[in-house]
């Protein structure tokens, strides 16, 4: 795939890496907000390529790691009901509540399905009148919009049996959360390209303004978040903070104005709960008072969850960039992903799912050691 | 806006087993090995069962059989490039190839839903007659069985095989050792992207065809110039990720693949970053991996690649002494990573 490709070039790659290289003078810790970056950086080992003064921090992007247990037990209690078919995209299927996870409330009986959009949800409605379909909405400003379309849809065709299980979570909340930390360690920031794709980048100069740090929006391939990083280390060297798109072919500075619209109709900004965070302030949404009816939490009246979350695991350290994933003792050892303490483990853009998947340390051998490309 | 003091960030969940199967027991990856290890193999016990290889090597009266069963529960039925009758011909044939055998005789077990169209059957069971005669193998006795609606996916398969395995050939990832080369037969991907593509309704602008086919004729050409190949596995569930993650283990040696010598078509590149998936870790029915002595691996490749089945095989990688029983890829950008064996099924990314 030509695009792919071109995204991928080692040659390119070099270059930009000679240039990070002839820049940096001094130590610089930088934080990639998306998990989706952070499986990028580690699959192609773009940490080990970088000069030892620019160090990645693994954000907390990752919105399977943080939707709330007690949603997630919410979830699972909505589907296990045998009147209910309950959609989810794939990867939240395998996320443990406090005692179960989807797959294993399919393998109770429970209709569970996979779906690849929310539309598909809606389908499954109109073809199973009879029968209540949830769908589970959850992730940031890139799914949101899709995910209000279809409830919007689904009033507009007067659907009854629909509705939605709502935990969407906010970015620019979270990263003055991060930055009014007192353990805060991080210096800049590269921003998730998909999500100023929707929002624009309207809401980064004020927070880059407060915090004296620079952001610059990237995208996902190799040659992306190389570009972030050269020019975010372009800002450090030279004592800069502004908001930088090093994704133009998808980011345009004002955003996706029809999806805002359809944000701004369907959900309203609300209090949310980030799993190993806490609350945050209008870091999250739910559906609107006009469109409440599709509320899932309303309509089974899932109350009375009690949670359990034994604190064992030190993912919250890994989200603040204070330890890498391998150095937390659990790492590999009594947490893997097939029986994981934190949901960073599980999550397929969680920080410790990737340096499992891709690095695991002591075994690895690093680039010098590793034969030439063929 | 308050603070938030993120020093207390935790995210901890329970440490849990599985009470219960779940799809990812037959996803051919970590929970495969698993209940095969921890439930069957117990249970049966028997120094053959326990090499745990695509088919068993077995002698009878002196002479040396592969014998090996699989079961097919695919949906759809058909899909671009096949259906389920000839992918339980092929599938079968080419666990007993992997030990070096010619398939001779199979076994053919239906399992039929009550109110499945007749025609439907008429199609597997034709299917299946066409590509057993295109492997040289005579389906030689079966059953049939009904489950009541409801109680299946239309037509369940079931198909076993024996061949005989010649003279001087001995494949097993126990003879694999470090400085032996890694050959692909070809582009991979190509079945778990077509039935993703029919299954779930998704179109990814070309058409993606399985790449379904008996492989029995391609081992041929290869043992006849080397009878001393080491191993042979074809990717199918798990993709070409588990297949090397096995051999890797089973032969206590490392695995080093060049990412970019690896043949993905751009069409199964495509639909794997669009779905969020890894190409290494999708399902063939038409490959096989190859672990080959240096000294005949020239050899062994232009053979291969003179064959229909093999015109697209690729060096990948080699086997080497230091991280053994793993698998490193060496990225394009010139970094590594580890190669894992998947835990059950892939599953697309939320975004």
């Amino acid at each position: 795939m030509k695009y792919l490709e071109e995204f991928q070039n080692p040659e390119l790659a070099r270059r930009l890496l000679d240039e990070i290289r002839a820049t940096v003078t001094r130590p610089w810790a930088l934080m990639e907000v998306c998990g989706g970056q952070t499986h990028t950086i580690i699959r192609h080992g773009i940490d080990q390529l970088l000069p030892d003064q620019v160090e990645l921090i693994h954000g907390p992007g990752c919105p399977v790691c943080v939707t709330p247990l007690e949603v997630i037990d919410k979830a699972l209690e909505i589907a296990a009901r045998p009147d209910v078919i309950f959609c989810s995209f794939g990867d939240m299927l395998r996320v443990p509540g406090s005692d179960r996870d989807l797959f294993q409330v399919r393998g109770h009986g429970g209709d569970v399905r996979v779906v690849y959009s929310p539309l598909d949800a809606l389908k499954i409605a109109q073809q199973n009148p009879h029968r209540e379909v949830v769908f589970f909405g959850i992730g940031f400003e890139t799914t949101a919009p899709p995910n209000a379309m279809t409830v919007h849809q689904a009033r507009k065709l007067g659907i009854p049996n629909f509705s939605m299980l709502v935990s969407h979570v906010r970015v620019p909340p979270a990263i003055e959360a991060i930055m009014t930390s007192p353990s805060c360690r991080v210096q800049a920031f590269l921003a998730a390209g998909h999500v100023c794709s929707v929002m624009g980048m309207g809401e980064y100069p004020e927070l880059a303004d407060r915090f004296q740090v620079p952001i610059v929006v990237t995208g996902f391939e190799p040659l992306d978040i190389l570009e972030g990083i050269r020019r975010t280390v372009r800002q450090l060297e030279r004592g800069e903070h502004t908001v930088d798109n090093a994704y133009p072919r998808a980011v345009r500075s004002e955003g996706n104005p029809a999806a805002q619209a359809m944000l701004a109709d369907v959900f309203e900004v609300t209090d949310r709960a980030w799993r190993g965070i806490g609350t945050i302030p209008a870091s999250g949404w739910r559906l609107s008072e006009r469109y409440r009816d599709f509320d899932a939490e309303y309509r089974f009246s899932v109350d009375g969850i009690t949670t359990r979350e034994p604190a064992a695991c030190r993912s919250g350290e890994v989200l603040q960039g204070l330890i890498k994933p391998h150095e937390c003792e659990a790492f590999g050892t009594t947490c893997t992903p097939r029986s994981p303490l934190g949901a960073t483990m599980v999550s397929s853009e969680g920080a410790c799912a990737a340096y499992y998947l891709y690095r695991r340390l002591g075994t690895t051998p690093t680039p010098q050691e590793a034969s030439p490309v063929a | 806006m308050p603070t938030v003091d993120i020093s207390g960030w935790t995210c901890p969940t329970p440490l849990r087993d599985q009470p219960r199967v779940v799809m990812g027991h037959g996803g051919g990856g970590a929970l495969s090995a698993e209940l095969v290890q921890q439930i069957f193999a117990p249970a049966f016990g028997g120094e053959i069962l326990a090499q745990l290889g695509d088919s068993a090597a077995v002698s009878l009266g002196g002479v040396r059989l592969a014998f090996s069963t699989d079961s097919y529960v695919v949906r759809p039925l058909f899909f671009p490039g096949g259906c389920i009758g000839d992918l339980a011909v092929n599938g079968t044939v080419n666990d007993l190839a992997m030990s070096g055998a010619r398939a001779a005789y199979l076994s053919c077990g239906f399992i039929l839903e009550e109110g499945v169209e007749m025609p439907v059957v008429a199609g597997v069971a034709d299917a299946m007659g066409a590509a057993a005669r295109a492997a040289g193998v005579e389906v030689a006795t079966g059953d049939t069985k009904v489950v009541e609606a409801g109680h299946g996916d239309g037509v369940y398969l079931n198909t076993a095989g024996i061949g005989l395995i010649p003279p001087g050939v001995d494949l097993r990832p126990q003879r694999v050792v470090p400085g032996d080369v890694v050959i692909v037969s070809g582009d991979i991907g190509l079945h778990g992207v077509a039935i993703m593509s029919v299954r779930e309704g998704l179109e990814f602008g070309v058409e993606i065809e399985s790449d379904c086919a008996a492989l029995g004729g391609l081992v041929e050409s290869m043992l006849a110039v080397t009878p001393d190949l080491h191993v042979l596995r074809d990717p199918t569930r798990g993709g070409l990720a588990a297949a090397l993650c096995e051999i890797a283990t089973a032969s206590c040696t490392g695995i080093v693949v060049q990412e970019r010598a690896i043949p993905v078509p751009s069409a199964v590149a495509n639909a794997c970053a669009i779905l969020g998936l890894d190409p290494m870790y999708v399902a063939n029915e038409g490959k096989l991996v190859a672990f080959v002595p240096r000294e005949h691996a020239d050899a062994v490749l232009d053979a291969m690649r003179a064959h229909p089945l093999g015109a697209g095989a690729a060096i990948i990688g080699e086997t080497v002494e230091t991280h053994p029983g793993m698998v490193v890829a060496r990225t394009p950008l010139g970094g590594t990573r580890v190669v894992d064996l998947p835990l059950g099924e892939q599953l697309p990314r939320i975004c």
